[in-house]
This record gives C-alpha cells, sequence and structure tokens, in this order.
C-alpha cells in the first residue's frame, strides 16, 4: 500500500486508470519539490553515508548438524477470542435451547463468558433451568428482551462452572469394595444462594410483563404448518 | 359470465410478482396488447407486463399520463388507502403480513387468547344446550 500524506489529501500523481498516472517523470520530479532539495544540497541530492554495522558477535560454528533439513513451522500470528456474539443476543435476551437436556426451553441471556459460551439462567423458579454456559450454535435468539439492570453477574465466570478437582485417595485392598459406592453430587449451598439471588432480580422484572412468565415456563416445538425459514423469532 | 374488472386508465392494480410485489399501482397508460405502464406514489413510473397485475375494483378518475403530483391529489381525492384497507381483500393482505411478522412472543399470547375464547365459547354453548334440553 502507497503510504499516504499525513493530512487527508490526494496523493500526488493519482491514477487516470491503473498502472498510469496524471503527471509524467518530469512532472512529478518538480512536484515532489527534489530541484528544492538538491538546491539546498549544492547542487546534489544528499546522501548520507552507510552506519558501520555493527559486529556481530562471532559465532562458534556448531557442534551438531542434523541428518535430515528440519522444516521450520509457519509462523501462526492469531489470538484466541471469545466466539464472536450475533448481533441479536444481548443481555435480557430471551433464548431457545435447542439441544441438550433443556431443549425446547425458553431461557433468560446474562453475559458471554470468555470461552464464548453463552450464561444464562431460567429463571430456575420458573423453568428449571439453572445457571448454566450454553453454546451460541445450539441457540435461537428471540427479539424478546427481559429487563436485566437489576442482576449482578460479575462474579461468573468459566472457572465456577468447571468440575471440581477431587484429591486422588490411595486406594488399599479393603477399599476397592467400598469405593464403589460413590458419595452423590450435592449441589453446594452457595451455589444455590447464587442461583436464588440472580433470580430474585429476574423474577420481578418478569412478573412485570404480561404472560412473559408462563411464556418462559413453556417449552418451545414446531406444530403443523410452522415453517422455520419464515418464522419471525 | 361477463367482466367485471376492465384494464382502463386510473385502474388500480396489485403488483404479484417482481421488485414491487404487493404495492398498489395506478395504469395510467397502456403500451401495446402485453404492458401497461404504471405509477404509484413512491415508485418512479415504468411498464409492467400485464401478466405481473391483479386488478381491483377501485378506479380512479385520472387522464391519460398524469404527472406525480395530480396523480397523488387523484388518489388522496378518490381515497384509495381507506377504500383498499376496508375492502375484505386488502384486511386479508394485512392480516397475512401481521401473521408473518409475529414474534414468538406474540405466538405465545395468541395461543393463550385462543385458548381462552375457546373456553368461553364452550361455556356459552353449554348454557344454550342445558337451556334447550331442560
Amino acid at each position: 500500500m502507497a503510504p499516504q500524506q499525513r493530512k487527508p489529501h490526494l496523493c500526488r500523481n493519482p491514477d487516470l486508470i491503473r498502472g498510469v498516472g496524471k503527471y509524467s517523470r518530469s512532472k512529478m520530479y518538480h512536484k515532489r519539490g527534489l530541484w528544492a532539495i538538491k538546491a539546498k544540497n549544492g547542487g546534489a541530492f544528499p546522501k548520507h553515508d552507510k552506519k558501520a554495522a555493527a559486529a556481530a558477535p562471532a559465532e562458534k560454528p556448531p557442534k551438531f548438524y542434523p541428518a535430515d533439513d528440519v522444516k521450520k513451522p509457519l509462523v501462526n500470528k492469531r489470538k484466541a477470542r471469545p466466539t464472536k456474539l450475533r448481533a441479536s443476543i444481548t443481555p435480557g435476551t430471551v433464548l431457545i435451547i435447542l439441544a441438550g437436556r433443556f431443549k425446547g426451553k425458553r431461557v433468560v441471556f446474562l453475559k458471554q463468558l470468555t470461552s464464548g459460551l453463552l450464561l444464562v439462567t431460567g429463571p430456575f423458579k420458573i423453568n428449571g433451568v439453572p445457571l448454566r454456559r450454553v453454546n451460541q450454535s445450539y441457540v435461537i435468539a428471540t427479539s424478546t428482551k427481559v429487563d436485566i439492570s437489576g442482576v449482578n453477574v460479575e462474579k461468573f465466570d468459566d472457572k465456577y462452572f468447571g468440575k471440581k478437582v477431587e484429591k486422588k485417595k490411595k486406594k488399599g485392598e479393603g477399599e476397592f469394595f467400598e469405593a464403589e459406592k460413590e458419595e452423590k453430587n450435592v449441589l453446594p449451598q452457595d451455589k444455590k444462594d447464587d442461583q436464588k439471588s440472580v433470580d430474585a432480580a429476574l423474577i420481578k422484572s418478569i412478573e412485570a410483563v404480561p404472560d412473559l412468565k408462563s411464556y418462559l415456563g413453556a417449552r418451545f416445538s414446531l406444530k403443523a404448518g410452522m415453517k422455520p425459514h419464515e418464522l419471525v423469532f | 359470465m361477463p367482466f367485471k374488472r376492465y384494464v382502463e386508465i386510473g385502474r388500480i392494480a396489485l403488483v404479484n410478482y417482481g421488485k414491487d410485489y404487493g404495492k398498489l399501482v395506478v395504469i395510467v397508460d397502456v403500451i401495446d396488447q402485453n404492458r401497461a405502464l404504471v405509477d404509484a406514489p413512491d415508485m418512479v413510473r415504468g411498464q409492467m407486463n400485464f401478466k405481473r397485475l391483479t386488478l381491483t375494483d377501485i378506479k380512479i378518475d385520472i387522464k391519460r399520463v398524469p404527472n406525480k403530483k395530480t396523480l397523488v391529489a387523484a388518489l388522496e381525492a378518490a381515497d384509495v388507502k381507506n377504500k383498499w384497507e376496508s375492502s375484505s381483500w386488502g384486511r386479508k393482505l394485512i392480516v397475512q403480513k401481521k401473521r408473518a411478522s409475529l414474534n414468538d412472543f406474540d405466538r405465545f399470547k395468541i395461543m393463550l387468547a385462543k385458548i381462552k375464547k375457546a373456553g368461553v365459547v364452550r361455556q356459552e354453548l353449554a348454557k344454550l344446550k342445558k337451556e334447550t334440553t331442560g
């Protein structure tokens, strides 16, 4: 790309068509002011002597040359970033989950986590969907929005939803038989409290809209005559 | 059966194919056996094949190829918009458009309303049945 002038204005030699400039060599010489630079320098174009290159430290010849040429992998400057969020999904949007245990459930979107997954809640009292992560690809965004201003979702991130790491216990002979009955996965009380606190503000703003509560409690399904590509969500 | 809607200057037609699908246009001139010059307040006057037009019952009083101002005035004077929207054809189109633009939440609310209405009707019916048999 030809470097532009500092002030945005036409480059000195605009193209008539690609490859043919408007001005000839002699005209461009004059426009660039090379005559003025030469005049300032006493008739010749100013020359700068090359800077003496700093002497590179003396390299020892390597001790070992690999038998075959080792290929260097191509350089990759891509950065990992969270999945691009669809423009139709904003905090407070009602989403329809399409797969998994909660398929068909209509759910409120809270925020996008750093892994790219969407943080979503039922609310639990209304349709049984807890605070959960969901992939954007398995979701239809409706145009219904819920007021989410009273909800604080700062503390939720991917680590909150990760599997808990258990310390491995050394198993003795007798313990093999006992270890078969695993302890049930009980939801810790603080997670239940988090759910309650997030849902409290949400439920209030949901009940302000007529029918919205029963809407969120109902599952979505395709009926006869509904064509998904023609439906407006 | 004789024809009732004729192609004539001033006939309002509905475009049923193409870029202007669904628009009401006025036939301002006939070009040849197959084409008419049509005009509408929100489009540039142009030719259209008759196959792309469906004639309506509405006709306005204009001279051949009026200028835009006269055309708009004539449409206002004949009150074409209201006549169209109160006709059963026009009302049907409006309902179709509304149904196509319904939100998922709107569809849910309509389902609730239908169930409610059916419940009320059924109650009334049950009452009437009791009166006649009782």
